[in-house]
């Protein structure tokens, strides 16, 4: 039986001397098939008197046991390397760049003022839109700039016609509505508006966003509440200070400028500022009896405010924006900045 | 309304430093607009006279001068100025001075002489000196270089005084930015009111003295426009002095509300306007033929005016006229052949009421814009009209002599005061907190409005705690007030008007914020709409970006892009190349691809929504366009570089309006090439273009490549259907390709239609999987592969089924010329 011990021992040496799965199976079969010599020690087994030979196979069968056991580990092991192998030759270069189509942007302005619905939408506000070719009747008239009226000089109107312009504000917005809806109402009226003025601040172009609030219970103290708290959450600043001024506009009253304080320098004072501390960013104030009149709105029970707000302005302060022209242009090294 | 701070101290004096002033004004609505100095800081400048002037020993250009300070011993001081003489009075800075630029002025010796301080050009103590304005330089270094000569004083400036106090420079130039409401701030006598309700304080009105008339002599006045001119005052004065010396108090306080020193008549209607408002005129007497009368215009009638500018005058133009014709165009303007000149001896002074509708808008159509209708259309205080004549006539008379005649009123009905109810439960419902009635009439009085409460007033409470506050209010809260608003106020008719005015003085800031309270409604968000924002995303993730154009652009873009012959076009353009409203939103595209190809972008994918404008209606379409130009993908290692075409680009197009399908037919469009543009159709109507541009085009606006673009009507792309689950099929398709050869003509939308109107059963997917043409196939035709997969919700198809089914939609292809590709 020394013989079993010496076929064990080479077996396994053999074995793990094998790279390749086929020669590990034809390595297999010296041992185990027809001809392999546990096979030749099993045949052989007859020879022995029955005494000996229930021993001798237990004997026969450990070892061969033993060999299957190594022989299929060894499988494993060639499959596993096998496996790596492929794996290693499959690797790619996870660095390159991904392929095919890229990914634009919005603009500035309408990433602006998606921020802004947004942040009005929260509170109820719903969006109204109405014509940039607007009547002298909508843009002056109904919102009580009569002609003749200094304010109607303040606003370097466009003219198409005698009787239309192009809308020098989104107010108008507020007069369409209010005739065909009943209060209370909470609406914003984004859109473009145009002025006759073209230099580093001004744009014969712009955007703003336009706030109506009417119902009985509107005061002067919610029309802050509401704009400092926008202004807030705008810029991501709970303490941003912020100031009311009297101001005037023709169809509210009592009228309110709104001041935040310079977002760029915290209120020291800045070039963005010019050394003020503050920086104007909305017009507001109280619906005037007069527009309500128009709308057929009884003023004695509801009361409104409205604010007007310019998007562009905004936007530069959010973003470092120092050239308002920049907006217009469509310079894509402009515009991916903010994609 | 520019003024000197000094000039409205003499009125009020409130305890506020310059800048706190200015913040009391801007928070009650009065914005600063500029806060500046008259002159920079330098301090030891005295008023100088020249002794003496001998030769520098050493130097030919130096002098050393003997210069009396008002001290016993003159100062030696050397002096590089050309203009240095004896006799002549100059500033002189002291040993210790401190110049602008922190210029220190020290004992030192020049070429070995010498000097004891310097003697100064107006440069160096940071003044221009014909303003004496604030210079305006970046450095404030004085320099020898920058000297033009001494500041030649007056011959009569006091020796050895401060140069400050003789010129009044610490004094801080006030900026208003006025709203158009609040003409009764356009004086100084208006702002000093003002201060007086904001910060309190005692107001010394300048009470005008009455002039005794010493001539008998009155001009005949007919007020023909009643209406337009409710108040007309008027008087001579003869024996006037016109070229007397505009007294210097007087010329420093126009010249610091920004108005030039004509002459000594001028000056005083001019500074009369800056102290009260009036705006007033002097004619010369001589150059007027009989009486005044104010009245319109007659048609054809000519005006040369103080401007040099001659006005044809419109029947609409209210005029000051003597018998003989039109001398001024009232409240805006004098004529130049009635004014007051230097050799004038005899004026006619006049102070009226012009209305403001009859002024309002005729100055801005005559391109004018002066002091007098800037007042006039906004409203002039019509209690002081006659006032003001009484003060200019005894700054007259005293600056330039004379005698006055007895003044001339035709006064006829005045703007209605007409007492305004103010209650106490509306200010708290508009303002949203609860001022008593004490406070109220204590707010009211600070404004010095005449009013009534229409029960005794309480006398104002201590108001020890809440309960007490509580009780007041109880008690109070049915007080009304009627407010009688004043004559200078023209703002001021509605109760919303008034509640303004407390809140001002109260203070805006003083009111507290409130959060909105509201009933809480969800809002309606219809799903039968796409949101834009959802549109927009789709462009993003297509590659695409968004850009911004103006509305308005040149009339040739418009010809060229759009065939648009008759756009909307604008009055009064910035700019020819803003002068139509665009039609089209590819006009801006194509611009902002311009501007990126100059700035060597090799790609450029635009898009923008906006309206367009067309027809005499002005009809206002949304629209949504794109345009690509250069590789379909940015230039990469992994995917081939090839230019963008037609197929990229609808298929963003019919991803935009997914789950919809489009129909794209054949059409030409001005942009566009001709063989490659169709209109798109949305259930069979039009809802936008698409195509390639015109060849023609891409040379004339330098663009070097294909260019493809679309547009689409954004009414039609928000429109949205509620989604409605049908059954899925629980067996499996079949799939069968049907390949065909057709003639290079037959689109390929119309064989697809024809098999889908055969309408064979089971057919749940009709579609193209491959184009070819080349070998095997003949010249002129092209190979079409159609994938069709047949399914049944109910059973799995037999073999006959399919064929039958198959067999419809070949003989459909055949019957439009299309052959079985073998």
């Amino acid at each position: 039986m020394q013989e079993l011990e010496q076929i064990l021992d080479e077996a396994l040496k053999q074995f793990a001397a094998i790279d390749q799965a086929a020669e590990l199976e034809q390595v297999k079969a010296r041992y185990l098939g027809k001809e392999g010599r546990l096979t030749g020690l099993l045949k052989g087994l007859g020879k022995l008197s029955a005494e000996e030979r229930p021993a001798a196979g237990a004997r026969i069968n450990q070892v061969k046991q033993a060999i299957e056991q190594a022989l299929q580990q060894h499988r494993e092991t060639l499959q596993q390397r096998q496996l790596q192998q492929k794996l290693a030759a499959e690797a790619l270069d996870v660095t390159l760049p991904g392929r095919g189509m890229g990914i634009g942007g919005l603009h500035p302005v309408t990433r602006t003022l998606e921020r802004i619905e947004s942040l009005f939408h929260s509170l109820g506000f719903a969006v109204a839109a109405g014509p940039e070719i607007e009547s002298d009747f909508y843009n002056f008239t109904a919102l009580n700039i009569p002609e003749n009226h200094p304010a109607r000089a303040m606003h370097d109107t466009f003219y198409i016609d005698g009787q239309h312009v192009l809308r020098t504000h989104t107010s108008p917005v507020q007069i369409r509505y209010m005739e065909n809806n009943s209060p209370p109402l909470k609406i914003i009226a984004p859109g473009r508006v145009y002025r006759c003025d073209s230099d580093v601040t001004h744009s014969p172009m712009f955007h703003q966003v336009e706030g109506l609030w009417i119902a009985e219970d509107a005061s002067f103290a919610m029309l802050k509440g509401i704009l400092a708290d926008f202004m807030q959450r705008f810029f991501e600043r709970d303490d941003l200070q912020v100031r009311f001024r009297p101001s005037f506009f023709p169809f509210t009253e009592p009228s309110a400028e709104m001041d935040i304080q310079c977002v760029q320098c915290n209120g020291k004072g800045c070039r963005v500022c010019s050394h003020t501390g503050w920086l104007e960013v909305l017009g507001s104030g109280m619906v005037h009896p007069n527009v309500l009149k128009h709308v057929n709105i009884d003023s004695e029970k509801y009361l409104g405010f409205a604010f007007g707000l310019g998007v562009e302005r905004l936007a530069m302060l959010r973003y470092g924006v120092a050239d308002l022209r920049l907006f217009y242009e469509g310079d894509l090294r402009f515009l991916k900045q903010f994609n | 309304m520019k003024f000197s701070e000094n000039w409205l101290r003499t009125w009020i004096n409130p305890a506020l430093s310059s800048a706190e002033l200015a913040h009391a004004l801007t928070m009650a609505g009065l914005e600063v607009e500029a806060l500046e100095p008259v002159a920079p800081a330098f301090n030891n400048v005295v008023v100088a006279e020249v002794l003496e002037v001998v030769k520098h020993p050493n130097a030919d250009r130096l002098n050393v001068c003997q210069v009396n300070i008002g001290e016993a011993q003159p100062l030696t001081i050397v002096c590089g100025a050309p203009n240095v003489a004896v006799g002549v009075r100059v500033p002189c800075a002291r040993i210790g001075a401190v110049l602008p630029g922190n210029f220190a002025i020290k004992q030192a010796k020049v070429r070995n002489v010498e000097s004891f301080g310097m003697l100064c050009s107006a440069r160096e103590l940071g003044l221009a000196e014909e303003s004496q304005g604030p210079l305006r330089q970046s450095s404030g270094q004085a320099s020898t270089e920058l000297r033009t000569g001494l500041w030649l004083l007056p011959a009569d400036a006091p020796v050895g005084t401060s140069l400050r106090d003789y010129l009044e420079l610490d004094d801080t130039l006030f900026t208003l930015k006025l709203t158009p409401n609040r003409s009764d701030c356009l004086s100084v006598a208006g702002v000093a009111r003002e201060v007086a309700a904001i910060a309190g304080g005692k107001l010394n009105v300048v009470q005008a003295a009455l002039v005794p008339s010493s001539l008998k002599e009155t001009l005949s006045v007919k007020v023909a426009a009643a209406a337009a001119c409710p108040l007309y005052c008027g008087r001579i004065v003869r024996g006037v002095n016109a070229a007397a010396a505009t007294p210097a108090w007087m010329a420093r306080r126009l010249e610091r509300s920004g108005v030039r020193s004509i002459n000594a008549v001028v000056d005083v209607t001019n500074y009369v306007m800056l102290e009260l408002g009036q705006p007033m005129h002097a004619f010369d007497l001589a150059h007027l033929s009989g009486g005044i009368e104010v009245r319109y215009a007659r048609t054809g009638e000519q005006l040369a005016l103080l401007s040099g500018q001659t006005v044809e005058l419109q029947d609409d133009m209210l005029v000051v006229a003597d018998d003989a014709r039109p001398l001024a165009l009232a409240g805006i303007m004098g004529g130049a052949g009635s004014g007051v000149e230097t050799a004038t001896q005899d004026v006619f002074l006049e102070s009226a009421f012009f209305a403001p509708d009859a002024i309002a808008g005729k100055a801005r159509g005559l391109a004018l814009s002066t002091d007098s209708s800037h007042r006039f259309e906004r409203g002039v205080d019509f209690a002081a009209t006659r006032m003001a004549l009484e003060r200019a006539t005894h700054l007259l008379l005293e600056i330039c002599g004379g005698q006055a005649g007895a003044i001339t009123e035709v006064r006829g009905t005045l703007p209605a005061r007409e007492p305004v109810l103010l209650r106490v439960s509306r200010v708290k419902r508009v303002l949203g907190i609860s001022l008593d009635s004490a406070q109220i009439a204590a707010l009211l009085q600070r404004l010095q409005f005449e009013f009534t409460a229409n029960s005794p007033l309480p006398n104002p409470l201590p108001q020890a705690g809440e309960g007490a506050i509580a009780a007041s209010v109880r008690h109070l809260s049915d007080e009304d007030f009627r407010v009688t608003p004043p004559s200078y106020r023209f703002d001021l008719a509605l109760e919303a008007d008034l509640i303004e005015e407390l809140a001002r003085i109260f203070g805006y800031d003083n009111i507290p914020a409130q959060p909105p309270l509201a009933a809480a409604t969800m809002l309606l968000q219809t799903e039968m709409q796409r949101p834009l924002v959802r549109l927009r995303q789709i462009m993003v993730a297509r590659d695409y970006q968004e850009t911004v154009s103006y509305a308005f652009l040149d009339a040739q873009t418009e010809h060229d892009l759009c065939g648009n012959t008759a756009p909307v076009a604008l009055q009064n353009p910035i700019a020819s190349q803003l002068a139509v409203m665009r039609s089209s939103l590819l006009g801006g595209l194509a611009g902002a691809l311009r501007i990126n190809l100059v700035r060597k972008q090799p790609r450029v994918r635009l898009f923008e929504t906006g309206a367009c404008f067309t027809g005499a209606g002005y009809a206002q379409r949304e629209r949504l366009a794109g345009l690509c130009y250069g590789s379909q993908f940015a230039e990469q290692w992994g995917a081939a570089g090839r230019n963008v075409d037609f197929y990229d680009v609808k298929a963003d197009v019919e991803a935009l309006f997914a789950p919809a399908v489009l129909s794209f037919v054949a059409a030409t469009h001005p942009a566009s090439h001709p063989g490659r543009s169709a209109q798109i159709l949305l259930h069979g109507q039009a809802v936008g273009w698409i195509g390639e541009l015109h060849p023609q085009w891409l040379q004339q606006y330098d663009i070097p490549q294909a260019t493809v673009w679309f547009e689409l009507d954004l009414g039609a792309l928000t429109q949205a259907t509620v989604p409605h689950a049908g059954e899925i099929s629980m067996f499996p398709p079949v799939r069968r390709d049907l390949a065909v050869v057709v003639d290079e003509s037959v689109a390929v939308q119309s064989l697809l239609d024809a098999m889908q109107a055969e309408n064979a059963p089971n057919v749940a997917e009709l579609a193209l999987f491959d184009l070819y043409r080349g070998k095997g196939v003949e010249q002129g035709k092209k190979s079409l592969a159609f994938r069709v997969l047949l399914q049944d919700t109910q059973k799995t198809l037999t073999d006959v089924e399919i064929d039958q089914s198959i067999a419809r939609l070949l003989a459909v292809l055949q019957q439009q010329g299309a052959q079985l590709r073998m």
